[in-house]
């Protein structure tokens, strides 16, 4: 028997669970999906937020300053990129003026230090490609980006190098409970029991908590569409660029990412299907509507890809993090500012076992520390030429737009949490997330990943499940 | 009657129009801008022909390109497939080495026409 | 021939690609009496994306006979075998400057610097991807690039597909329309934007027409289905701004989707090292030489811009390889400064300028697809050339012959191309 299971391997769960691991709870995670970081956590805006945004004395306040303050410290112990770019809510005329004069009074309360209006020059110093019609903004300092799935995974990678198991494609279908021992159930026949239950389900923790009997809230499913932009746009503004919430709507936000492309986006658009990642037509020609208003000279011509992100919207307004039954936690309806609150989030979590009456104290040989996924691209010529001598594989080049080696390639593959699909190589090296997505790469890595797993070229899958790449051979 | 055509001899790919007289055979042909034109519209209208080009599995499980080493009936290509994904070439295979000769009545041979990947 | 670097990592000409362009610029460079030559390819062996294209329909032009993309890849290796021109493979040329110094990385030398006395830049094109297309739905397995799919096919041995819809009409598409069809799949559309095919007539004649595969002009993909692997696509004719019809949607059933929606130079080096591009062709701006706006710095073959036979690569590479054999001699000066303008009918030309007098084939693509048109190349009020062709089609690459006799007569700094009534 385990002291905890955290069902979901989200930036949240997996956060949760280095914390928990971190104190001492032996920890197995679930998750559904073949790989970790599947969910909201895939694909949202990578955005740490400063704080000023939710409403005074709210738990999503409170989570979101503390979080913004601890991420810079979590991302360089977990060694991974994080930059402190600043943020800036522009706005379009008068009325604007005063949310904005309200927001900075909001965040002010928060906690949230630095916040000034600018004037539209101020602004263009900072800003210069910023929309003509814009004519006012909120600057917010403290504001940053962070790669979501690269944390989501740095903390698993972390937590199991600590001792946490990960379960994959474990996709939970029952939770009994008997004398204070929750025993989780997969749909295929497979169970653990463990003494705590953390419910970080993302856009399912409805369904999850109502396996005990919780049915206090339910989550609705928002889809948000994105465009991602080669990296020579990646300057084309420093901060992040919200629009100032009007009766005209959020407006999407323009951001440059921590990997150098440009981000815009996202759409809202409450969904029934929680499943449902495709972009459409018209939520990409809002997207750039919208964006075209706030930042001026977007090169739409180098978009390189969009995607959709789901967010999991909690019916209370708020964050949904109690206890609704001894042992079982729910962290439900996180959606923004839940990526900028996960280290508050796992810490607050670990607060609500203290206070249930669990001893703590921290395990003296927790390694808090993990080797950067890109460590090998940070390092200078001298000491890349010294891990090449050990390690020839580091020059040979697997994709050229990234310039990513079979050598990264490979230690990734052979780093927890280990990928097992291409997806899953993607998302932690950045292998064909260049330019030519793939197309030249493609066929190599399918060689290192079936070399590495040992199963068949044929086998491989983009994402799991039903998503081979190849059908078969040619000459049988 | 009449026949459009589009040459595959170049990449010109010359527009042809061809006049058939009552028996089905090509009269006169317009629209090439070289001999071979002529040559190909008279085989289009009477027996097609092409090549094939494919890849043979070699005896290590790697894959090596091959063709026909001239044009063989158009009829025949799938005829021509099954034989190519009946061959096995040997690890050395070669550019240029015959795998088989002869195929299907005809004077093609499959021949190696590239390196090993 | 296997190379030794020096200690002072000086090279009188690196070329960046070992495809048909690099190998080509390599003999002639050779053959114009250069030794110190080095070929970088950063894949396993020489030949470039032609080891993948094994169809027949290479080198009519230059050899005189159909080769498939593997023999005429074969044929440049042996030259630059036989004169033993050294190259590496598997090594990725990682920047240059303005200064001509080149950084490259492999598995035997680490990262290291070469000082290069000239530098021609062969690297190639790549297909865009489906990102810059933007089409809605999923993105679930079973979307490849044409050329993906050709390397899994050709190279690999591996089908990524059983039933195909193509988008997109260029020459890969058509051709892989023909081989998967050859391997076993059902190719059940190519459908392409406009209202003509971005292939050469004889694909769509021998590729398509000979396995009755459908061909939908004006006519676009507007949707992926599938959530794990492709389960079909949504296509619909567009009007004439390309907007699509939304009455025209219908579904095809589907596993796979390829595209082949053009071709990108390959040119994150030439923006690394300053070198001015044309905004058409995404190459070098170049002169009769194919030297780039950077002193030393050549380009050539599809990096310059995308042609559509590779015979045409070999002989624009010839011209690079020589040009920079004279300018490491110090024999390179301008004798002219001309610069080469296009009305809109003519999209671009290359080169983009000319600067010797000397006999000078200029390649260009049309806009759209024209009938009875006549090719004008008028300098200083003076018409110097009308060619009249019946049809002209972007996907067909033209060219025109200005003579040295024309060129030492021209007044004036402009040469204009355009398009006239016949």
């Amino acid at each position: 028997m385990l002291d905890a299971v955290v069902i979901g391997a989200g930036v949240v769960g997996g956060l949760v669970a280095r914390k928990l691991c971190e104190y001492g709870l032996s920890v197995a995670i679930l998750e559904k999906e073949a790989d970790v970081a599947m969910g909201a956590t895939r694909a949202n805006s990578a955005i740490v937020h400063a704080g000023y945004d939710a409403k005074e004395g709210t738990l999503k306040a409170k989570l979101n300053v503390r979080g913004s303050e601890m991420m810079e410290g979590v991302a360089r112990e977990l060694g991974v990129k994080y930059k402190r770019n600043g943020s800036i809510v522009v706005g379009f005329n008068d009325e604007d003026r005063k949310t904005l004069e309200g927001l900075l009074e909001r965040g002010t309360k928060n906690g949230v230090n630095g916040l000034r209006i600018l004037s539209r020059l101020e602004l263009l110093m900072l800003e210069p490609n910023i929309g003509e019609g814009v004519t006012c903004a909120l600057y917010a300092p403290t504001g940053a980006i962070v790669c979501p799935y690269e944390l989501c995974m740095a903390a698993i990678g972390n937590a199991m190098d600590n001792g946490a198991l990960l379960y994959l494609e474990y996709c939970v279908e029952k939770i009994t409970e008997s004398d204070g021992v929750y025993t989780v159930s997969s749909s295929d026949g497979r169970s653990i029991s463990a003494r705590y239950v953390i419910n970080c389900a993302g856009v399912y923790s409805d369904e999850v908590a109502s396996m005990v009997g919780d049915n206090s809230f339910s989550v609705k499913t928002r889809r948000g569409e994105y465009m991602l932009l080669d990296r020579e746009c990646g300057s084309h503004v420093s901060a992040t660029v919200f629009r100032c919430p009007s009766k005209m709507g959020k407006g999407v936000l323009v951001t440059p990412t921590v990997d150098g492309n440009l981000l815009i986006g996202p759409t809202a658009e409450d969904i029934s299907d929680k499943e449902d990642t495709s972009t459409t037509a018209e939520g990409l020609a809002r997207v750039r509507a919208l964006a075209s208003e706030q930042v001026s000279g977007i090169a739409f011509n180098k978009v390189i890809t969009s995607f959709t992100g789901l967010r999991a919207t909690g019916s209370t307004g708020d964050f949904i993090i109690n206890s609704p039954k001894r042992g079982f936690i729910n962290c439900a309806g996180i959606e923004s500012p839940g990526l900028s609150a996960s280290p508050a989030i796992a810490e607050y979590v670990l607060s609500l076992i203290e206070a249930d009456g669990e001893k703590l104290t921290r395990r003296e040989d927790f390694v808090p520390t993990r080797k950067p996924m890109h460590f090998f691209s940070e390092l200078d010529t001298e000491g890349k030429n010294e891990v090449i001598r050990e390690h020839p594989e580091y020059a040979h080049i697997i994709c050229r737009c990234e310039g990513v080696s079979e050598g990264e390639i490979l230690h990734a593959i052979r780093t927890n949490p280990k990928p097992t699909t291409l997806d899953g190589v993607k998302r932690r090296t950045r292998a064909t997330m260049g330019r030519c997505q793939g197309g030249f790469c493609t066929p190599y890595i399918i060689d290192l990943l079936a070399a590495e797993m040992g199963v068949d070229y044929t086998e491989v899958t983009k994402s799991g499940g039903d998503s081979r790449i190849n059908l078969g051979k040619t000459k049988g | 009657m009449e026949r459009q055509l589009t040459c595959i001899v170049c990449p010109r790919g010359c527009s042809l129009r061809v006049t058939l007289d009552a028996d089905g055979k090509p009269a006169k042909i317009e629209g090439n801008a070289c001999p071979r034109g002529e040559t190909y519209a008279i085989a289009e209208c009477t027996a097609p022909m092409r090549t094939v080009t494919s890849t043979v599995k070699c005896e290590d499980g790697t894959v090596i390109p091959v063709k026909t080493d001239r044009a063989i009936p158009k009829g025949l290509v799938f005829e021509a497939m099954k034989i190519i994904n009946a061959t096995v070439a040997p690890s050395g295979a070669k550019v240029g080495d015959v795998l088989v000769r002869e195929i299907l009545g005809t004077e093609a041979s499959i021949v190696v026409t590239g390196k090993k990947p | 021939m296997k190379y030794t670097l020096k200690e002072n990592g000086y090279v009188d000409l690196v070329i960046v690609g070992g495809g048909p362009a690099g190998m080509s610029a390599a003999v002639a460079a050779y053959d114009a009496g250069l030794r110190d030559i080095l070929i970088l390819e950063r894949d396993n062996s020489l030949g470039g994306i032609l080891r993948q294209c094994i169809h027949n329909g290479f080198g009519l032009h230059r050899f005189g006979e159909e080769l498939t993309g593997p023999e005429y890849a074969y044929r440049y290796e042996k030259m630059v075998r036989e004169r033993e021109i050294p190259f590496m493979c598997d090594t990725m040329v990682m920047g240059i400057d303005k200064d001509r110094n080149l950084t490259a990385q492999n598995s035997e030398y680490g990262i290291f610097t070469l000082k290069c006395g000239a530098i021609i830049l062969a690297m190639g094109c790549r297909e865009r991807p489906r990102g810059a297309l933007n089409i809605a739905g999923h993105r679930p397995a079973g979307i490849f690039t044409a050329g993906t799919a050709q390397k899994f096919v050709n190279m690999k041995g591996y089908m990524p597909g059983s039933e195909v819809v193509i988008l997109g009409s260029g020459d890969i598409g058509l051709i892989m329309a023909r081989r998967m069809t050859l391997e076993g799949a059902k190719v059940k559309a190519v459908c392409e934007l406009m209202p003509y095919s971005g292939g050469l007539a004889r694909n769509i004649e021998q590729c398509l027409n000979d396995f009755d595969i459908p061909l939908y002009l004006s006519t676009t993909v507007v949707e992926i289905h599938g959530k794990e692997r492709v389960t079909g696509v949504t296509v619909a004719e567009v009007d004439e701004n390309r907007r699509p019809k939304p009455e025209t949607k219908r579904y095809i059933p589907c596993d796979t989707l390829l595209l082949s929606c053009g071709l990108i130079p390959e040119n994150e080096l030439s923006v690394g090292a300053g070198i001015s591009l044309d905004r058409v062709t995404n190459g070098a701006v170049v002169d009769g030489d194919r030297e780039t706006s950077i002193p030393g710095v050549f380009a050539c073959g599809n990096v310059l811009h995308v042609h559509d036979l590779v015979d045409y690569v070999s002989e624009e590479s010839v011209i690079a390889g020589r040009a920079a054999v004279r300018f490491i001699r110090g024999e390179r000066g301008e004798e002219i400064s001309l610069t080469l303008k296009t009305d809109g009918k003519i999209r671009y030309t290359v080169p983009q300028r000319i600067t010797r007098v000397e006999d000078t084939t200029v390649y260009f693509r049309v806009a759209d697809v024209y009938r009875d048109k006549a090719i004008v190349v008028r300098a200083g009020g003076a018409v110097l050339i009308k060619k009249k062709k019946q049809k002209l089609a972007p996907g067909e690459m033209e060219t025109v012959k200005l003579t040295a006799k024309m060129l030492g007569e021209v007044k004036g700094s402009e040469i204009m191309l355009s398009l006239e009534d016949a």
